[in-house]
């Protein structure tokens, strides 16, 4: 438990810091910043509207905030959940109105293709990097250029609807479409509105969480990918295969970021839609970087990162002359103050490792 | 004493926190002036500490310093050199890329309007070094210096600035005895010459050879200020350890070695991706119940030889057997299954997962052993067990299994890992500097423990810088000299001067040219 609370303490005095500096800046544009974190904490948590577009907003940034924190945690930093959730997406939505049979089929065949597909883009990285050492940053980043025109040419040439204006396939077959949250929630009673987008996707997000958490700490794989992310060279003594820890991280890693498509086209769009990422992939290191690199910490800081989306939106059509700009600046600054933890340094004590 | 000593210097009560550690606790020192002085103590004892608050790169909390007996305030290095101080860290601060001349004359360097007057540096430096008999070519790039000759440029820095009170940060750790003994004739002549020596170290033959007196230091205290001509390297170590230790460890009682070879090795050798070779043709066998020695300056090829033992370096030709069975290609993880423990050289870089908890640390290599890891999840309470097993057995500091190993002493962390290779029960242990950084205490016990598992008929290779380890525990010494063997000897059949020749290369030592 005390460890727990001494993780929470540095990400969430980061948090608070922002949420000051992000006043002062409130205060500087000639706005009330009581009234616009009124707005902001009442439009994000204040009602089950509210949340549950929050928690939306948060699915696709716990899966790319796990994807993010699992290549970390085996020393690797992936920079490419941007292209491995659009191929991942792409896949879903190409066996969704490939397919046209049972749902009990074409769901999970249309999952296992955005977990495939996703964990293919992300291994390709890890592979040139295990075989020849080429840095797995600069090949994610290629990667995600690759995946963005490779999808778009498909969408444009092959998968769009004659005369659709819009840059989408065609839509999926309705047996694909995964349940919502009010489908979900009915048989236990709960009356949930039905027209809120949450889905299964959340779900899938929550037990990604949990499984990460398993594979990591209490697997013997876990246990070899992390001990090449801690040292390699004493993974490499202790007759662990760094290369294939290296592949099998980014795979994951990839896969995890596929989770996203699930959310976005079985549960939401029920198309592949262009352009639909709203930068998920690059939100989600900073995810995973405010969340510690822990399922836990990730599942907290994407639900922070997807309230501001939300609230970012209601501040933007309520307060007088804040606009939604100044939620871009807040997790700027969230992110600068949780890299910069020395900077509360001073709170901790000075004692050196070791429990009393 | 006599009233009318001259102190070079003297240290009143120097207290030094950091956080809540306190490295120097009222630690009060005199050095005559023209003498050798001797700080002898474990690891954390705080004798560094004492030295770099003494040549400023720490101020002092508490206490006050004395330079020829006048008080001085010394708040940063360059008060240091201006009041004759000079320091030779253990690792040599040399731009290797540049010459003798750059090096030395680095940070003061002579002018002649806007342009530098290397001919009047070289002058003075060729002057200073034919006055204390400091040879070393002013022209030669650092990097192409012997060790010895390196340190020289270090002593010759020191001196070209003025230094009249020299710190020697364990001056001798690199050197082999040949040019430990040349080093001891420069510091006499120093001496001689009136400067002030400051010598930090943990050799005690060295002390009782060169020093004149000697302050012992423990825990961050002065346990000790003794005559060196009055005391014994069985009393500076009851000092330095607080209790009795065993110098000299009797490899007797543990047997000889036995008829059975476990380890053949067979015309081995390793060339580097440019095709140098970094082992030649190396053939040796070890028995059951045989400490086998390697001696060698290093960066002689003990890192590839051991690489290549453990699996963890394919060599390029030659075969490796394990009791008769051929286990050339084997990688490390396969290497472990054959019981073939591995004390590695460097434990942080190589042993460790220094931010994790000691139970990680105490599976790693037995992460496929059944009893600790099952499928698909590990078995924490085992593995915890084992771990408690491990820290009981091996006496490992503090006994908590889930602290971070960082925040274990070096010796502590040192005794872990080994717990851990004994743990595999080795039929082969590979010792790779199993003592380096460790304190006296715990270098007994672990020379205890490999001469135990000797005595169960397992073979043990011994890698070692120190020459007195390698020579107190072996049955045979081989010595490696740019990646051959030039010569397997038996201990009791050689001194260590011989031996000392050989390891560098047979020839003359190359420090011998003075």
């Amino acid at each position: 438990m005390q460890r727990i609370v001494d993780a929470l303490l540095f990400p969430l005095l980061a948090v608070v810091s922002a949420f000051l500096v992000g006043a002062v800046i409130v205060l500087l544009v000639g706005d009330n910043p009581i009234r616009v974190y009124e707005i902001f904490f009442a439009s994000a948590f204040g009602t089950v509207d509210g949340i549950s577009y929050t928690l939306f907003y948060a699915t696709p940034l716990i899966c790319t905030g796990l994807a993010v924190a699992i290549a970390f945690r085996c020393g690797l930093l992936n920079i490419g959940a941007e292209g491995q959730l659009i191929i991942a997406a792409f896949a879903a939505a190409w066996v969704g109105f490939t397919l046209d049979t049972s749902k009990w089929l074409v769901i999970p065949l249309c999952m296992i293709a955005a977990i495939v597909a996703g964990g293919i883009w992300g291994g390709i990285p890890g592979l040139l990097k295990a075989r020849f050492g080429s840095h797995e940053v600069i090949n994610t980043i290629m990667m995600n250029f690759i995946a963005v025109g490779i999808v778009s040419y498909f969408t444009q040439y092959y998968y769009r609807l004659p005369g659709d204006p819009i840059l989408q396939t065609k839509p999926i077959v309705e047996q694909a479409h995964i349940p919502r949250m009010n489908a979900i929630l009915a048989p236990l009673g709960i009356d949930f509105p039905a027209w809120l987008p949450l889905n299964l996707g959340f779900v899938i997000a929550i037990i990604a969480c949990v499984v990460v958490y398993v594979f990591l700490w209490k697997t013997k794989w876990g246990y070899e990918l992390r001990a090449v992310g801690v040292n390699p060279s004493a993974a490499e003594y202790g007759g662990i295969n760094v290369s294939r820890s290296i592949v099998i991280a980014m795979c994951l890693s990839g896969a995890l970021a596929g989770l996203v498509g699930i959310n976005e086209v079985l549960g939401y769009r029920y198309r592949y839609y262009d352009g639909f990422s709203a930068g998920y992939g690059f939100t989600g290191i900073a995810v995973a970087l405010l969340g510690r690199n822990h399922p836990l910490g990730i599942f907290l800081a994407a639900i922070l990162f997807g309230s501001l989306v939300r609230g970012g939106l209601f501040i933007n059509i309520f307060s007088d002359r804040v606009s939604k700009d100044l939620v871009v600046v807040l997790q700027a600054i969230i992110i600068l103050f949780v890299a910069c933890e020395a900077f509360f340094s001073f709170l901790q004590k000075p004692s050196t490792g070791g429990k009393s | 004493m006599n009233e009318n000593v001259e102190y070079a210097v003297e240290m009143r009560n120097i207290t030094k926190c950091f956080g809540s550690l306190t490295a120097n606790d009222k630690v009060s020192l005199k050095v005559r002036k023209g003498s050798i002085h001797a700080i002898v103590g474990e690891n954390g004892a705080g004798k560094s500490t004492i030295m770099n608050v003494l040549y400023g790169f720490y101020r002092a909390d508490e206490g006050e310093i004395l330079i020829n007996n006048q008080p001085s305030k010394i708040n940063s290095t360059h008060d240091a050199i201006a009041l004759g101080l000079g320091m030779v860290h253990q690792h040599f601060m040399l731009a290797g890329a540049l010459s003798v001349t750059e090096n030395i004359i680095l940070g003061s360097e002579p002018t002649s309007g806007p342009m530098i007057d290397y001919k009047a540096a070289k002058e003075k430096i060729k002057s200073i070094s034919s006055q204390y008999g400091l040879q070393v070519n002013p022209e030669k790039i650092v990097e192409n210096l012997s060790v010895g000759e390196e340190q020289r440029v270090e002593i010759l820095k020191t001196l070209y600035r003025g230094a009249k009170i020299l710190i020697l940060d364990e001056p001798t750790a690199v050197l082999t005895p040949q040019e430990t003994e040349e080093f001891f004739t420069i510091l006499r002549a120093l001496k001689n010459q009136g400067k002030t020596i400051i010598i930090i170290t943990h050799k005690l033959a060295e002390v009782l050879a060169i020093s004149e007196k000697v302050t012992v230091m423990r825990l961050g205290k002065v346990v000790g200020e003794v005559e060196t001509k009055n005391t014994s390297a069985e009393e500076l170590a009851k000092l330095m350890v607080g209790r009795e230790v065993l110098l000299r460890i009797d490899k007797s009682q543990y047997g000889k070695p036995r008829e059975e070879n476990i380890l053949s090795i067979k015309n081995l050798s390793l060339s580097d991706t440019y095709g140098a070779n970094l082992l030649s043709d190396i053939s040796f066998d070890i028995k059951a119940g045989e400490v086998f020695g390697i001696a060698g300056v290093e960066g002689n090829g003990q890192t590839e030889l051991v690489e290549v033992l453990s699996g963890l370096r394919p060599p390029s030709t030659g075969t490796i057997a394990l009791q008769g069975q051929d286990i050339t290609a084997c990688n490390s993880r396969q290497a472990k299954e054959l019981h073939i423990g591995h004390i590695p050289e460097d434990r942080h870089k190589r042993g460790l997962l220094l931010n994790s908890p000691l139970t990680e640390n105490a599976i790693l290599g037995l992460q496929n052993n059944t009893k600790l890891v099952g499928w698909p999840l590990l078995k924490e309470n085992q593995i915890t067990s084992h771990t408690k097993k491990l820290i009981q057995e091996f006496d490992v500091r503090p006994p908590d299994p889930d602290i971070a190993v960082r925040g274990l002493s070096g010796g502590n962390q040192q005794k872990l890992i080994i717990a851990r290779e004994f743990s595999i029960a080795p039929k082969f242990l590979i010792a790779s500097q199993p003592t380096r950084g460790v304190d006296i205490g715990a270098i007994e016990f672990i020379y205890k423990k490999i001469l135990e598992l000797k005595a169960s008929g397992a073979a043990v290779l011994l890698v070692s810088a120190e020459l007195d380890e390698v020579f107190s525990l072996s049955d045979r010494v081989a010595v490696l000299y740019e990646g051959k063997i030039v010569g397997i000897v038996e201990p009791e059949k050689i001194s260590q001067q011989e031996i000392g020749l050989m390891m560098t290369g047979g020839k003359k030592s190359q420090t011998s040219k003075t």
